[in-house]
């Protein structure tokens, strides 16, 4: 067995993202949100329908979505897949994606997702995944308890405190404050995060991801042809994931998760390290997640993440910019947020940020994470000047 | 000419079967695995450390710590508070459960705590379940 490792650097890249609905849309299902991601994405790149023949991605409603979608837009794809690896998918599938335009089996990728979970349940769409019985009997409230568990854990081996989980909240809600389109944008205090509602132990309800509708797209192209479209291209450097567990129970050691496998992987690929990362977006579920995962993919050490965030570390001025788009836990939750790190920091590497855009940014690591810390993906996106 | 390969002794009826039926008896069963000697729990059709169909019920000696602990917090009228744990077993395997008889804030990680099986007949049939409580 080879760790693949070589693979698919700098062979393709994203020239064109969009979102739509983001926070409430009503009136409009899942996969209609997610065509009309596509159409701008589409747009975006200055590419047609029938210049695209890979189709990938999710829909929360609908399992049979890559034929459906497909059909929708008139798209006769070579090659299609939706994976079930739940909200890291999407940077699966540009791994999937990548592969298959460096082998010529396709040229051109559609990646997209669309969820009206907001408008139509007004609850986390979370139904697609069947909850074990043995973990079932015990009544966790599903997910958050699992992902609660997980932070119990780190507070009890690491001393990490609920002050240094709310600073997370605090921290993706002032970068939300910079960006028009992100969902929640009241000003949150610390203070705030503490005194509100507790759901399940350590966490309050702002510890949780929001409940919202929306949808999002990009156009993958291979590298040689990405330089003929109207967008800067932004290159798919590194991709790698890992899964050791469905449930949380069966979660080997809650305070480690595969990105830390992951993680390391991607950059290996992309012949990069922690250090040389201008953005990172993480799939920030839970306070916790953004915590584990900035330990596991490298960016402090281990057990460090609680005080690595304090004092505004990852907010807006802070040393290290986390979550530009305010994240899961005050932009956009669908249900599948993965594909929204993707889109984020292809429009950072793009420059098209505005008010929150990272100078100068060149490498952005984005993270998908599924189930209850379960499946996790890494992706890194470069400019030109990093191939 | 290649050997053919023995026959895979699979078990005729599902592993949670199994399980209920032990704790109809009152008995909290786990399954070792015969051949890289692991216990393991949820119950299986295979040892998830070596694949192998090897595998035998054992009693647990219902001896566990708390690894992990959180407060689902609920209006009185839905039934409360209650805890969810995650409790490592003596014997290796760690499992969702609940700690009874003491207050929610006092369950404690790294506390030690003994398996007891609840019946519940409040429902639709009855469910049982292992629990456990301080010690």
């Amino acid at each position: 067995m080879t760790n693949g490792t070589e693979g698919i650097r700098g062979a393709s890249a994203f020239i064109g993202a969009a979102t739509d609905g983001i926070g409430e849309a009503p009136g409009f299902s899942g996969q209609e949100l997610a065509i009309r991601a596509s159409l701008k994405a589409m747009q975006d790149a200055g590419v047609k329908a029938s210049d695209i023949d890979g189709v990938f991605g999710a829909l929360s409603a609908e399992s049979m979505c890559g034929v459906a979608i497909s059909e929708y837009l008139g798209i006769q794809p070579k090659y299609s897949n939706n994976n079930k690896i739940g909200g890291s998918t999407f940077l699966s599938l540009t791994h999937t994606a990548a592969m298959a335009i460096k082998n010529g089996l396709i040229e051109t990728a559609l990646i997209y997702y669309g969820s009206n979970q907001r408008s139509a349940f007004g609850r986390l769409a979370v139904s697609a995944t069947h909850q074990s019985d043995y973990e079932g009997l015990y009544k966790p409230r599903f997910p958050m308890t699992s992902y609660a568990l997980a932070a119990s854990r780190h507070m009890y081996e690491y001393g990490t405190t609920r002050e240094q989980l709310a600073q997370v909240a605090v921290a993706a809600r002032q970068w939300a404050q910079l960006n028009p389109d992100a969902f929640m944008r009241d000003p949150l205090t610390i203070e705030d995060v503490m005194a509100s509602r507790v759901i399940s132990d350590p966490f309050s309800v702002r510890d949780c991801c929001l409940v919202t509708d929306g949808a999002g797209a990009l156009i993958m192209t291979s590298a040689e042809r990405a330089k003929d479209f109207r967008q800067k291209p932004v290159y798919l450097l590194g991709a790698a994931g890992e899964h050791w567990h469905k449930q949380i129970s069966a979660m080997p050691d809650l305070t480690v998760t595969a990105a830390s496998k992951s993680g390391p992987r991607a950059l290996e690929m992309a012949r990069l390290k922690p250090s040389d990362v201008d953005v990172i977006e993480l799939y920030d579920a839970f306070t916790i997640n953004t915590i584990l995962f900035l330990e596991d993919l490298g960016f402090c050490p281990k057990g460090e993440g609680g005080r690595f965030v304090t004092d505004g570390h990852i907010a807006p001025g802070g040393g290290l910019p986390v979550n530009t788009n305010g994240g899961g836990l005050s932009c956009v939750h669908p249900g599948m947020y993965g594909i929204f790190t993707l889109i984020e920091g292809v429009q950072q590497l793009q420059g098209e940020c505005n008010g929150r855009q990272i100078e100068n940014a060149k490498v952005a690591l984005c993270h998908g994470s599924g189930g209850v810390l379960s499946s996790q993906v890494t992706n890194i996106l470069g400019t030109e000047e990093t191939l | 000419m290649i050997k053919p390969l023995p026959e895979l002794e699979l078990p005729n009826q599902s592993p949670d079967t199994t399980y209920q039926e032990y704790l109809e008896n009152n008995k909290f069963c786990i399954q070792h695995c015969n051949e890289c000697r692991n216990f393991l729990f949820y119950p299986r059709l295979c040892c998830p450390h070596c694949t192998s169909v090897d595998l035998e019920w054992r009693e647990a000696s219902g001896n566990g710590t708390v690894y992990a602990v959180s407060i689902v917090r609920q209006r009185p009228e839905k039934g409360g508070d209650h805890n969810v744990v995650l409790i490592d077993l003596d014997e290796g395997p760690r499992m969702m459960s609940r700690v009874n008889g003491m207050p929610n804030e006092d369950i404690k990680i790294g506390m030690k705590v003994k398996a007891s099986i609840s019946v519940d007949t409040t429902g639709d049939g009855t469910t049982r379940m292992v629990v456990f409580t301080g010690v």
